[in-house]
């Protein structure tokens, strides 16, 4: 406390990770990218009533300006590859929001033969959202959730747990 | 001109490569030998008092039990306002018919999506590729005794319920 009160009030300490994670919580540029009926739901999110842009999350029109993906569909194996291929071209640390049914389980078109019966079969997912398609207010929900686990990320201390290990790779 | 009409003016016209007519059907039709269907169609479209301008859908069914295969054509006059069902039988095995790209662009993409699902093979169509399933697909997915592969590029196409 002694060394708080000694410095002057407009001075603000906070440790590294903290300013590291909350500078990136607050940029989240998501990818414009739609798959089916979900992709009118996130541009409904991003219109002016929900309104992404107050969270700091604007769309990109190239994956290599991007942080987040929100995969907004139906993911056909077709689609898939393309989809892997996008989000290799993702720069790291980068994210990903499954919406809708579709894209966590294949939803209602899960015994079809053309459906890839989930995203996370093909990229690691970091936030579900459940509905079908999910309102604007529950993706919005969902980018909260993604920056609360934004902040909970440590990107000084040495990795060591296999997860984060893994997601380094 | 009503359906039998149109069936009675085209029996006149090829005979034998007209095959039986329902007319009790909700959309009445005929068969169609394969090998004349681009002459017949031709006609339908050309032929002032037929005038069928519009294909207005194209399709395919696969029969297992009777071993065929069903290019079905629904046909649209706009200037008579009539219509008529044309119906073509080819054999599952190696099913091979000639294309009608030629007088309805509307089918082109429609036998792509034939030859995608139900491998019949249209001969003389300028770019027949599968349209819906990827390049690399293997089968046929409308076929009846199509079998869904287990994996796809190592992507596992099956998944467990969560509701057991």
């Amino acid at each position: 406390m002694s060394l708080i009160n000694s410095v002057p009030e407009m001075v603000v300490t906070t440790k590294i990770d903290e300013v590291l994670n909350w500078s990136r919580k607050s940029s989240v540029w998501y990818m414009l990218f739609g798959l089916a009926c979900c992709a009118i739901e996130m541009m409904q999110t991003g219109g002016p009533r929900a309104d992404l842009d107050r969270f700091g999350a604007v769309p990109r029109a190239t994956p290599r300006q991007s942080d987040m993906m929100i995969i907004a569909g139906t993911l056909t194996l077709k689609m898939a590859l393309r989809t892997k291929v996008l989000y290799d071209q993702m720069p790291d640390p980068k994210y990903v929001i499954s919406m809708g049914s579709c894209s966590n389980c294949g939803g209602l078109f899960q015994l079809a033969y053309s459906v890839c019966d989930g995203v996370d079969k093909v990229i690691p997912v970091d936030v579900y959202v459940p509905g079908c398609p999910p309102r604007p207010e529950a993706l919005t929900e969902g980018l909260l959730k993604l920056q609360e686990k934004m902040m909970q990320e440590r990107w000084l201390v040495k990795k060591t747990s296999t997860e984060e290990a893994a997601r380094a790779a | 001109m009503t359906p039998t009409e149109v069936y009675q003016k085209l029996r006149e016209r090829f005979g034998e490569a007209i095959g039986s007519f329902n007319e009790k059907a909700l959309d009445p039709y005929f068969l169609v030998r394969p090998e004349a269907i681009v002459e017949v169609c031709r006609f339908c479209k050309e032929d002032p008092t037929l005038a069928f301008d519009c294909l207005s859908n194209m399709s395919g069914v696969d029969y297992l039990k009777e071993n065929k295969i069903q290019v079905v054509y629904h046909l649209y006059s706009y200037p008579h306002r009539h219509k008529i069902v044309v119906k073509v039988d080819v054999p599952r095995e190696n099913p091979t018919m000639p294309s009608v790209e030629g007088i309805w662009k509307a089918a082109n993409w429609q036998e792509r999506e034939i030859y995608d699902l139900l491998g019949v093979t249209f001969t003389g169509h300028p770019d027949l590729r599968r349209l819906l399933m990827p390049e690399d697909w293997i089968g046929h997915p409308l076929r009846k005794d199509f079998v869904e592969p287990e994996e796809y590029h190592g992507i596992s196409t099956r998944r467990e319920s969560l509701l057991k």
